[in-house]
């Protein structure tokens, strides 16, 4: 049986695809120093934002840059926002 | 205006016939560019705009963009039409200032084969201002395009909320755009495949080997084959006539001949103005500009550079930078100072000085690598490989102590990965011939100026006294003759001249070695220390300097003891 839940894009199988939810906002712990400030801006004015249907493209290893396609485009993100972007996804029910 | 990697740049120069650099990447365009067209009877100014999101900037280059709209007195905006959603944000928001707009639907010609299509009267209709499918890179609708600018409008709608234009965008999308499924091509698998990491990297590896093979297969090629019997069947018989006819020697015979070498012109060592002065730039260098920006083009046209960023950000971000600093560092092993200037794409101040201050240290320029390639390379190429291995090292290690160091953030990488393209030749070789008649036109009188400057102050015995006072560094330290002091100084010019003096020298292999480092690493040449003033301010240059003088001397001292 199939059910929808929620993951992080980090989560996400390359190849997998997930609708996004939400885009936690505040400063990160991942390399200690935060993204930026207003990296949900920036990641809205790349098309990536709730209701958008998002494909993993690849990981790279070592908490590496994670690879989406969105829409037409695709966008490499760190790993850090990679955690911060909530995605809903279809999976066997546990 | 538009999002970046659209084709603005291509646009513009179309419009205005103005030649500017475009690649295809985010980021091309960091300053702006003027030029002009006829409209009507007038002539008007255009501006190149760098590519931006949204009207509300997240980096240096974008605030370049929010800040030209609010001179400018009419708009083009350029629309990638194969990315239309994220593209008509900014439309949105451009639409919402009281400035008129008119929109171009660019790179129409891909719509096709991706399966997409546009319904561009409805578009027009829903956006209120005139659209048009174009494809800059052939010319096609550019000229309707400008026949219809008079009726370019604003309909100033009412200042709205992200989520409020996004919504818009949405509606839009939904009556104007349909897309049909199509099947993936060689070159989109090809795309996946270069970001993947575990066939990425082995990729990475091989476009990297095969571009360094191809450049000095290429730049070896026009030496041997064009350039040296050019130079010693053609000029050098022509200047061994001039020679005698200034009496073999004199004042004027030592500026414009130079010291002869057994009664025969030496291109690398005679430096007069006439032989070296020339040889330098046309025989030895001019090659490798040839051949490192004919390459480069096509990568940075074929959209493979971000790929590499993706690739390197882990690396990157133990220098304190993120993977898109490579774009830069790639450009300035062709020249420094438009590198330094492309450090703009970095976010945060911190980045771009770690960037352009390991730019400035550790990347040779190419007409220093040319230089060091033909000088250092008659030993041998294990002691090439010694220079750039110790470059390499000191990049690395240079970087991971800024990175301790430095006060401040580095942010994530976020970026666009652009689709590969197949490079239009015309656009190449144009980018080509700007680049490299751009370095005839800065290089060639500062080179001959070098020779001449050297010339005279060797007559007047300048140089002794300076060597005289520098020598317990420059042989105590660095284990080089204290006549090396000259480069160093001549350094400060250019790098490629300061390399060419170490050829009377006569040095051992090892000291070669130890003088290339040294004048790769110390002083930027005048070119790049007015681009470093600019971009990071006269403290961040006295920083950057600071840090090339410490690291020289460390380098060239531990160098001189290993070697």
């Amino acid at each position: 049986m199939k059910e929808l839940r929620q993951i992080t894009v980090r989560q996400m199988q390359p190849g997998q695809s997930g609708t996004v939810v939400q885009i936690l906002e505040g400063h990160g712990h991942h390399r200690g120093r935060g993204h930026g400030y207003g990296f949900v801006d920036r990641l809205h004015s790349l098309g990536i934002r709730p209701g958008r249907r998002i494909t993993k493209v690849s990981g790279m290893f070592m908490r590496g840059p994670v690879t989406l396609q969105v829409g037409r485009a695709q966008v490499a993100i760190g790993y850090g926002m990679a955690g911060k972007i909530l995605v809903e996804v279809e999976g066997e029910k546990l | 205006m538009g999002n970046p990697n659209v084709g603005k740049s291509v646009f513009f120069s179309r419009i205005t016939g103005v030649k500017v650099i475009a690649s295809n990447y985010p980021g091309t365009t960091v300053g702006f560019t003027k030029g002009s067209m006829r409209l009507g009877e007038e002539e008007v100014e255009v501006i190149d705009v760098p590519g931006t999101y949204t009207l509300e900037p997240t980096s240096k280059a974008e605030e370049v963009a929010s800040q030209m709209l609010q001179d400018g007195d009419l708009v083009i905006d350029i629309v990638d039409a194969t990315n239309l959603e994220r593209n008509l944000y900014l439309t949105q928001e451009l639409l919402e200032r009281q400035i008129p707009v008119i929109v171009a639907l660019n790179i129409w010609d891909d719509t096709k084969h991706k399966g997409i299509s546009i319904d561009v009267a409805k578009l027009e209709e829903r956006l209120g201002v005139p659209v048009l499918p174009t494809v800059a890179v052939t010319g096609q609708g550019i000229k309707e395009l400008v026949d219809r600018i008079p009726e370019a409008t604003s309909p100033a709608l009412p200042q709205r909320t992200r989520d409020e234009r996004w919504a818009a965008v949405g509606e839009i999308i939904e009556h104007v755009q349909t897309i049909t499924h199509h099947h993936h091509t060689w070159l989109e698998r090809l795309q996946d495949a270069s970001i993947k990491p575990m066939t990425g990297l082995p990729i990475a590896a091989v476009v990297l080997a095969a571009s360094f093979f191809v450049i000095r297969f290429i730049g070896e090629g026009l030496i041997g084959y064009v350039m040296e019997p050019l130079f010693e069947n053609l000029w050098a018989p022509l200047m061994m006539k001039l020679s005698v006819a200034l009496g073999s020697s004199g004042f004027w015979h030592d500026m414009l001949i130079g010291n002869l070498f057994n009664g025969e012109i030496d291109f690398f060592q005679s430096m007069g103005v006439l032989t070296t002065g020339l040889f330098i730039p046309l025989g030895a260098v001019l090659p490798y500009i040839l051949s490192f920006y004919l390459i480069l083009g096509l990568l940075e046209d074929v959209g493979y550079l971000p790929r590499l960023a993706v690739l390197l950000d882990n690396l990157m971000h133990r220098m304190g930078l993120h993977g898109y600093a490579i774009i830069p560092t790639m450009l300035g092993l062709g020249c420094c100072v438009p590198a330094i200037m492309a450090t703009r794409i970095l976010e945060s101040k911190r980045e771009r000085f770690i960037a352009a201050t390991l730019i400035s240290i550790a990347i040779p320029c190419a007409a220093s690598q040319a230089m060091i390639i033909g000088l250092v390379g008659a030993e041998g190429m294990q002691y090439v490989a010694m220079v750039y291995g110790t470059l390499f090292v000191v990049w690395l290690v240079l970087g991971l102590i800024l990175n301790r160091a430095v006060r401040g953030f580095s942010p994530e990488l976020l970026i666009e990965i652009p689709p590969y393209r197949r490079p239009s030749w015309r656009a190449v070789l144009t980018k080509l011939w700007m680049r490299t008649y751009g370095f005839l036109r800065e290089a060639l009188p500062i080179i001959l100026l070098a020779i001449f400057a050297i010339g005279i102050l060797y007559n007047l015995g300048v140089f002794d006294a300076i060597a005289n006072f520098t020598a317990p560094v420059v042989s105590g330290l660095f284990g080089l003759p204290k006549e090396g002091v000259v480069a160093i100084v001549v350094g400060f010019l250019r790098k490629d001249v300061a390399i060419g003096l170490l050829s009377p020298l006569s040095l051992s292999a090892a000291q070669l070695v130890v003088g290339s480092v040294v004048l790769t690493m110390f002083l930027p040449c005048i070119a790049a220390f007015v681009v470093l003033a600019r971009e990071l301010g006269i403290k961040g240059l006295l920083m950057a300097i600071g840090i090339m003088l410490a690291a020289t001397i460390v380098v060239g001292g531990l160098l001189n003891l290993v070697l």
